[in-house]
Formats: structure tokens, sequence, C-alpha cells
């Protein structure tokens, strides 16, 4: 018997590729604007959003039943932030330089609409166990394209990877630049991301035709 | 038995609940790792001063590298000789563990005429005496801060800058080595002038090789944050010229 039954695999693959949330519901596009000019960046923001939709959709699935309807957002807003800020805290006590890098962008987790939107369209009418895999999955599909574009972002707008050059030295003038190649500084500003994103779906829609919105 | 989650009672107990819950592991949370916490920004502070002054486990090619957490305080007591403070009548008194105080603060209440505590340290390596000034100022979004090492001729021997919410890939970049390295050697002082560094586009020196030109190559795309730098060091280090100007003088 398989760990996972095909709708529970469906849950994790779906938001990876043909139901992915930046790409295809367009949510989470604020914060991938945002942090994508660095690999790194792009990759704890990852994990962060994986740990915190993880845990938020088990929680709220939990209290689905006792959750006053009125006042329901309110409550999973309150979920989301107490465990962004445990998640901040017990960063900066065991693993101080990483908290510093991430700096802002755990609180950036907080105004992730995937989150909500994943709370309020599956966490709240499904048990703990699907909606774990729900949650991990779109976390996926997010750190996924992240990481796209992060990849291109800092390769095209400052020539590294993780910080490393791969490209040489744009000052010293050696590797890619000595025959004249430049940077793309405007890869490093948020409309960039914009673009990388829109290539992507591009991609994306024209592999899956079924992909595209009846005009 | 379904409860009926629609009734104003209802809402209003689920909710003090919640707030009671969460302010509880919130709250138990927060005292809990205070002592870590605390005691992991000491020990970041630590390593910031020493990168100032050139102790680091930086090699010819390698990034930022501090000396390692559970060696910091140990090389802390080493290298850093002397702590003061700079009040301000201009008056310099020893203070113990003066690198903890607050510099934001003290810069805050030495601009508005309140008494303030400006922090200094004075370090030795290799038998080379650094002078250790704590430095703060805004970039484009938010603080900047940083620690610059001067020798007696007032010459910068190493700065170590940090942000809280510089543009990634931009202005984020004030805390990469092939920045801060360009200050190595820049002189803040022609004769009795104080002329601080200034961060500047188109110095047509970019690989820093004029050192008495008072400035260093600007990060391409972080303008404001680069003027920052450059208010910063001048704002900051003006503060200590009463203590400066004794250090030339001798």
């Amino acid at each position: 018997m398989a760990i996972l039954s095909k709708k529970d695999t469906n849950l994790i693959l779906d938001p990876l590729a043909d139901n992915n949330p930046i790409t295809i519901q367009v949510l989470g596009i604020c914060s991938a604007l945002a942090i994508t000019a660095e690999l790194q960046a792009s990759v704890v923001m990852a994990i962060s959003v994986i740990f915190v939709m993880g845990v938020g959709n088990v929680v709220i699935s939990l209290l689905r039943n006792v959750i006053p309807s009125k006042i329901r957002i309110i409550v999973q807003l309150v979920v989301v932030a107490t465990l962004v800020i445990m998640v901040d805290q017990v960063l900066k006590a065991f693993a101080y330089e990483l908290s510093k890098t991430l700096g802002a962008f755990i609180g950036l987790i907080i105004t992730n609409c995937i989150i909500m939107g994943r709370f309020e369209a599956f966490a709240l009418g499904n048990g703990p166990w699907r909606s774990f895999l729900d949650g991990i999955g779109n976390a996926l599909g997010y750190g996924v394209i992240l990481i796209m574009v992060g990849f291109f972002r800092e390769l095209l707008g400052s020539g590294t990877l993780f910080g490393m050059p791969v490209l040489g030295d744009p000052i010293a003038k050696t590797g890619l630049y000595a025959i004249g190649y430049e940077n793309n500084g405007f890869m490093i500003i948020p409309p960039a991301a914009l673009i990388v994103v829109g290539i992507i779906i591009w991609v994306q829609r024209s592999r899956n035709k079924a992909l595209i919105e009846e005009a | 038995m379904a409860i009926n989650t629609d009734k104003n009672g209802y809402t209003v107990i689920f909710a003090s609940i919640m707030v009671v819950v969460v302010g509880a592991i919130l709250a138990s949370f927060a005292s809990g790792l205070r002592p870590r916490i605390d005691e992991n920004e000491r020990f970041a502070k630590q390593q910031n001063i020493l990168y100032a002054m050139g102790v680091n486990e930086n090699t010819e090619d390698s990034g930022v590298n501090f000396i390692p957490t559970n060696a910091v305080e140990a090389e802390f007591s080493k290298y850093i000789k002397e702590q003061y403070v700079l009040d301000n009548n201009g008056e310099v008194k020893p203070k113990e563990e003066a690198y903890l105080l607050d510099v934001k603060k003290q810069i805050a209440a030495m601009k508005s005429g309140k008494d303030a505590e400006l922090p200094f340290f004075i370090g030795e390596k290799d038998g080379k005496k650094s002078y250790i000034l704590p430095m703060y100022g805004k970039g484009l979004w938010d603080a900047i801060w940083g620690f610059v090492s001067l020798d007696e001729n007032m010459v910068i021997q190493g700065v170590y800058f940090d942000h809280k919410g510089e543009t990634a890939g931009l202005g984020a970049n004030i805390k990469l080595r092939y920045f801060m390295d360009d200050f190595n050697g820049e002189y803040v002082m022609d004769g009795n002038q104080f002329k601080g560094v200034t961060v500047a586009k188109g110095n047509n020196d970019p690989l820093n090789e004029n050192k008495q030109d008072y400035e260093v190559d600007a990060l391409a795309g972080a303008t404001i944050t680069g003027n920052g730098v450059s208010a910063m060091i001048k704002e900051s280090l003006s503060l200590y010229k009463p203590y400066l100007q004794t250090v030339i003088n001798n």
C-alpha cells in the first residue's frame, strides 16, 4: 500500500504545476516580487512558508468546527501571526545568523495571501492530514517559482548565485565580463520579477493549453 | 453535538479564549528565549567590533567571515583592551561593557544635548593600537549602522556595516566584503580638517587605488544607501571629534 493515496498525492503535486498558487492562481505575487533578487532569500522564504503553511493548515483544520464563522478571518490571521512570531523568535535564539539575513522577510510571511487563501479554501473544510498535505503542496509550489525567479534575477542581475560569483568579476573584468558582458541592473528591481513570472506563466501555458482561460 | 458557532456570545468567548491562549504562548516563548537571544546579540556585537579591527577569519577570496560564536568572547577580551564612553562635555571615562550601550539612543541624546554616553573601544592587534567607534545612520528604507576602526593617524583600519532593510542585491551590498574592504587605508582627516569618507559615484577609481581622496567607489543602483553611509560616517565620527583630537595631538 502506498503511503499516500492517489488523491492525497495530487494534493501535493497539483500546486507544483497545474494549480500553482503563483502562476495559475496569481496569489503571493507581492512577496515573489519583493524578495527574489537573491537566490538565498528565495530559498529561505520558501522553507519558512512551507513550515508556516503546513502547521497553520493543520491548526485551522483542527479548529474548523469551533471557529466562529463571523471572525474566522481574524482567527486565521492570529494563527499565521503567532506562527510567524514563533519562527522569528526560535530563529533568533538558535540560528541568529540566519535570522539576520531573513530580517524583514519573516514578517512578510504574514501578508502572504496564499496562506490565508489555503486556510479559507481548504483547511476550513478538510481534515488535518489532508490539510497538512495541501499546505505543504501549495508552499512547495510557491517555493519552486520563488527559487526559479530568484535564480534568474540573481544570475542576470548580479552575476552571482547564493552570493558566489559565477560569471566572473565585473570590476576586474574577468570571465564573461572580459568579452563585454554586463550585469543587467534591471533584474535587481522588483518589476523584473513580474517579467520573469510572466515568462514562466507563458512557458507553462504554451506547454499545457488546458490552462489557458477562455477570453 | 454541534456547537452553534454563529451566536454572538460564543464568538466573544472564543475570541477571549484565543487571545489568552495566544498571549500565553507568545509570552512564554519570548521570555523563555530572551536570555539566548540577548546572548546572541551580544556575541554578534563582539563579532562586528572585532571584524572592524581586522580580527576575523577572512581569507583572500572569502566573503565576510566572523570569529566563530563559541570563540568570540575570549577573542574579544584578548583584543579589546579598553572601553570608554565620551560624554556631552567631551570628557572620556572608562566604562565596563560599554559596547552594550544602545548607540542609536546615545547618538540621539548627544545630538539633542541630553546626557549621553557615546561608547568607543581601544583595541590592540600585533602591537598596533586601533580606535574603534560605533556609527549609526539611515539608509534608503531603514537604519544602517556599523563600526569603524582608526589608527592614531586617522587612517581607517577596517569597517563593518550592517543594515535593517536595504534593498537586496543593491543597498544590502554595503555589508559585503568588496564594499567594506574599499575603506581600508582611507584617510578621514586632511591635516587638521575632518573629511570623512564619501561613497562617490564616478570617482573614476573603481579599484580604489587612491587612498587619500576621501572617497570610495559607490554601489551601482544604491545611491541613497551610499549617501546614507557617507552621512553616517561624517555625523558619527564628528561626534567623537573632541576625543579624536586628543588622539591626533598625542
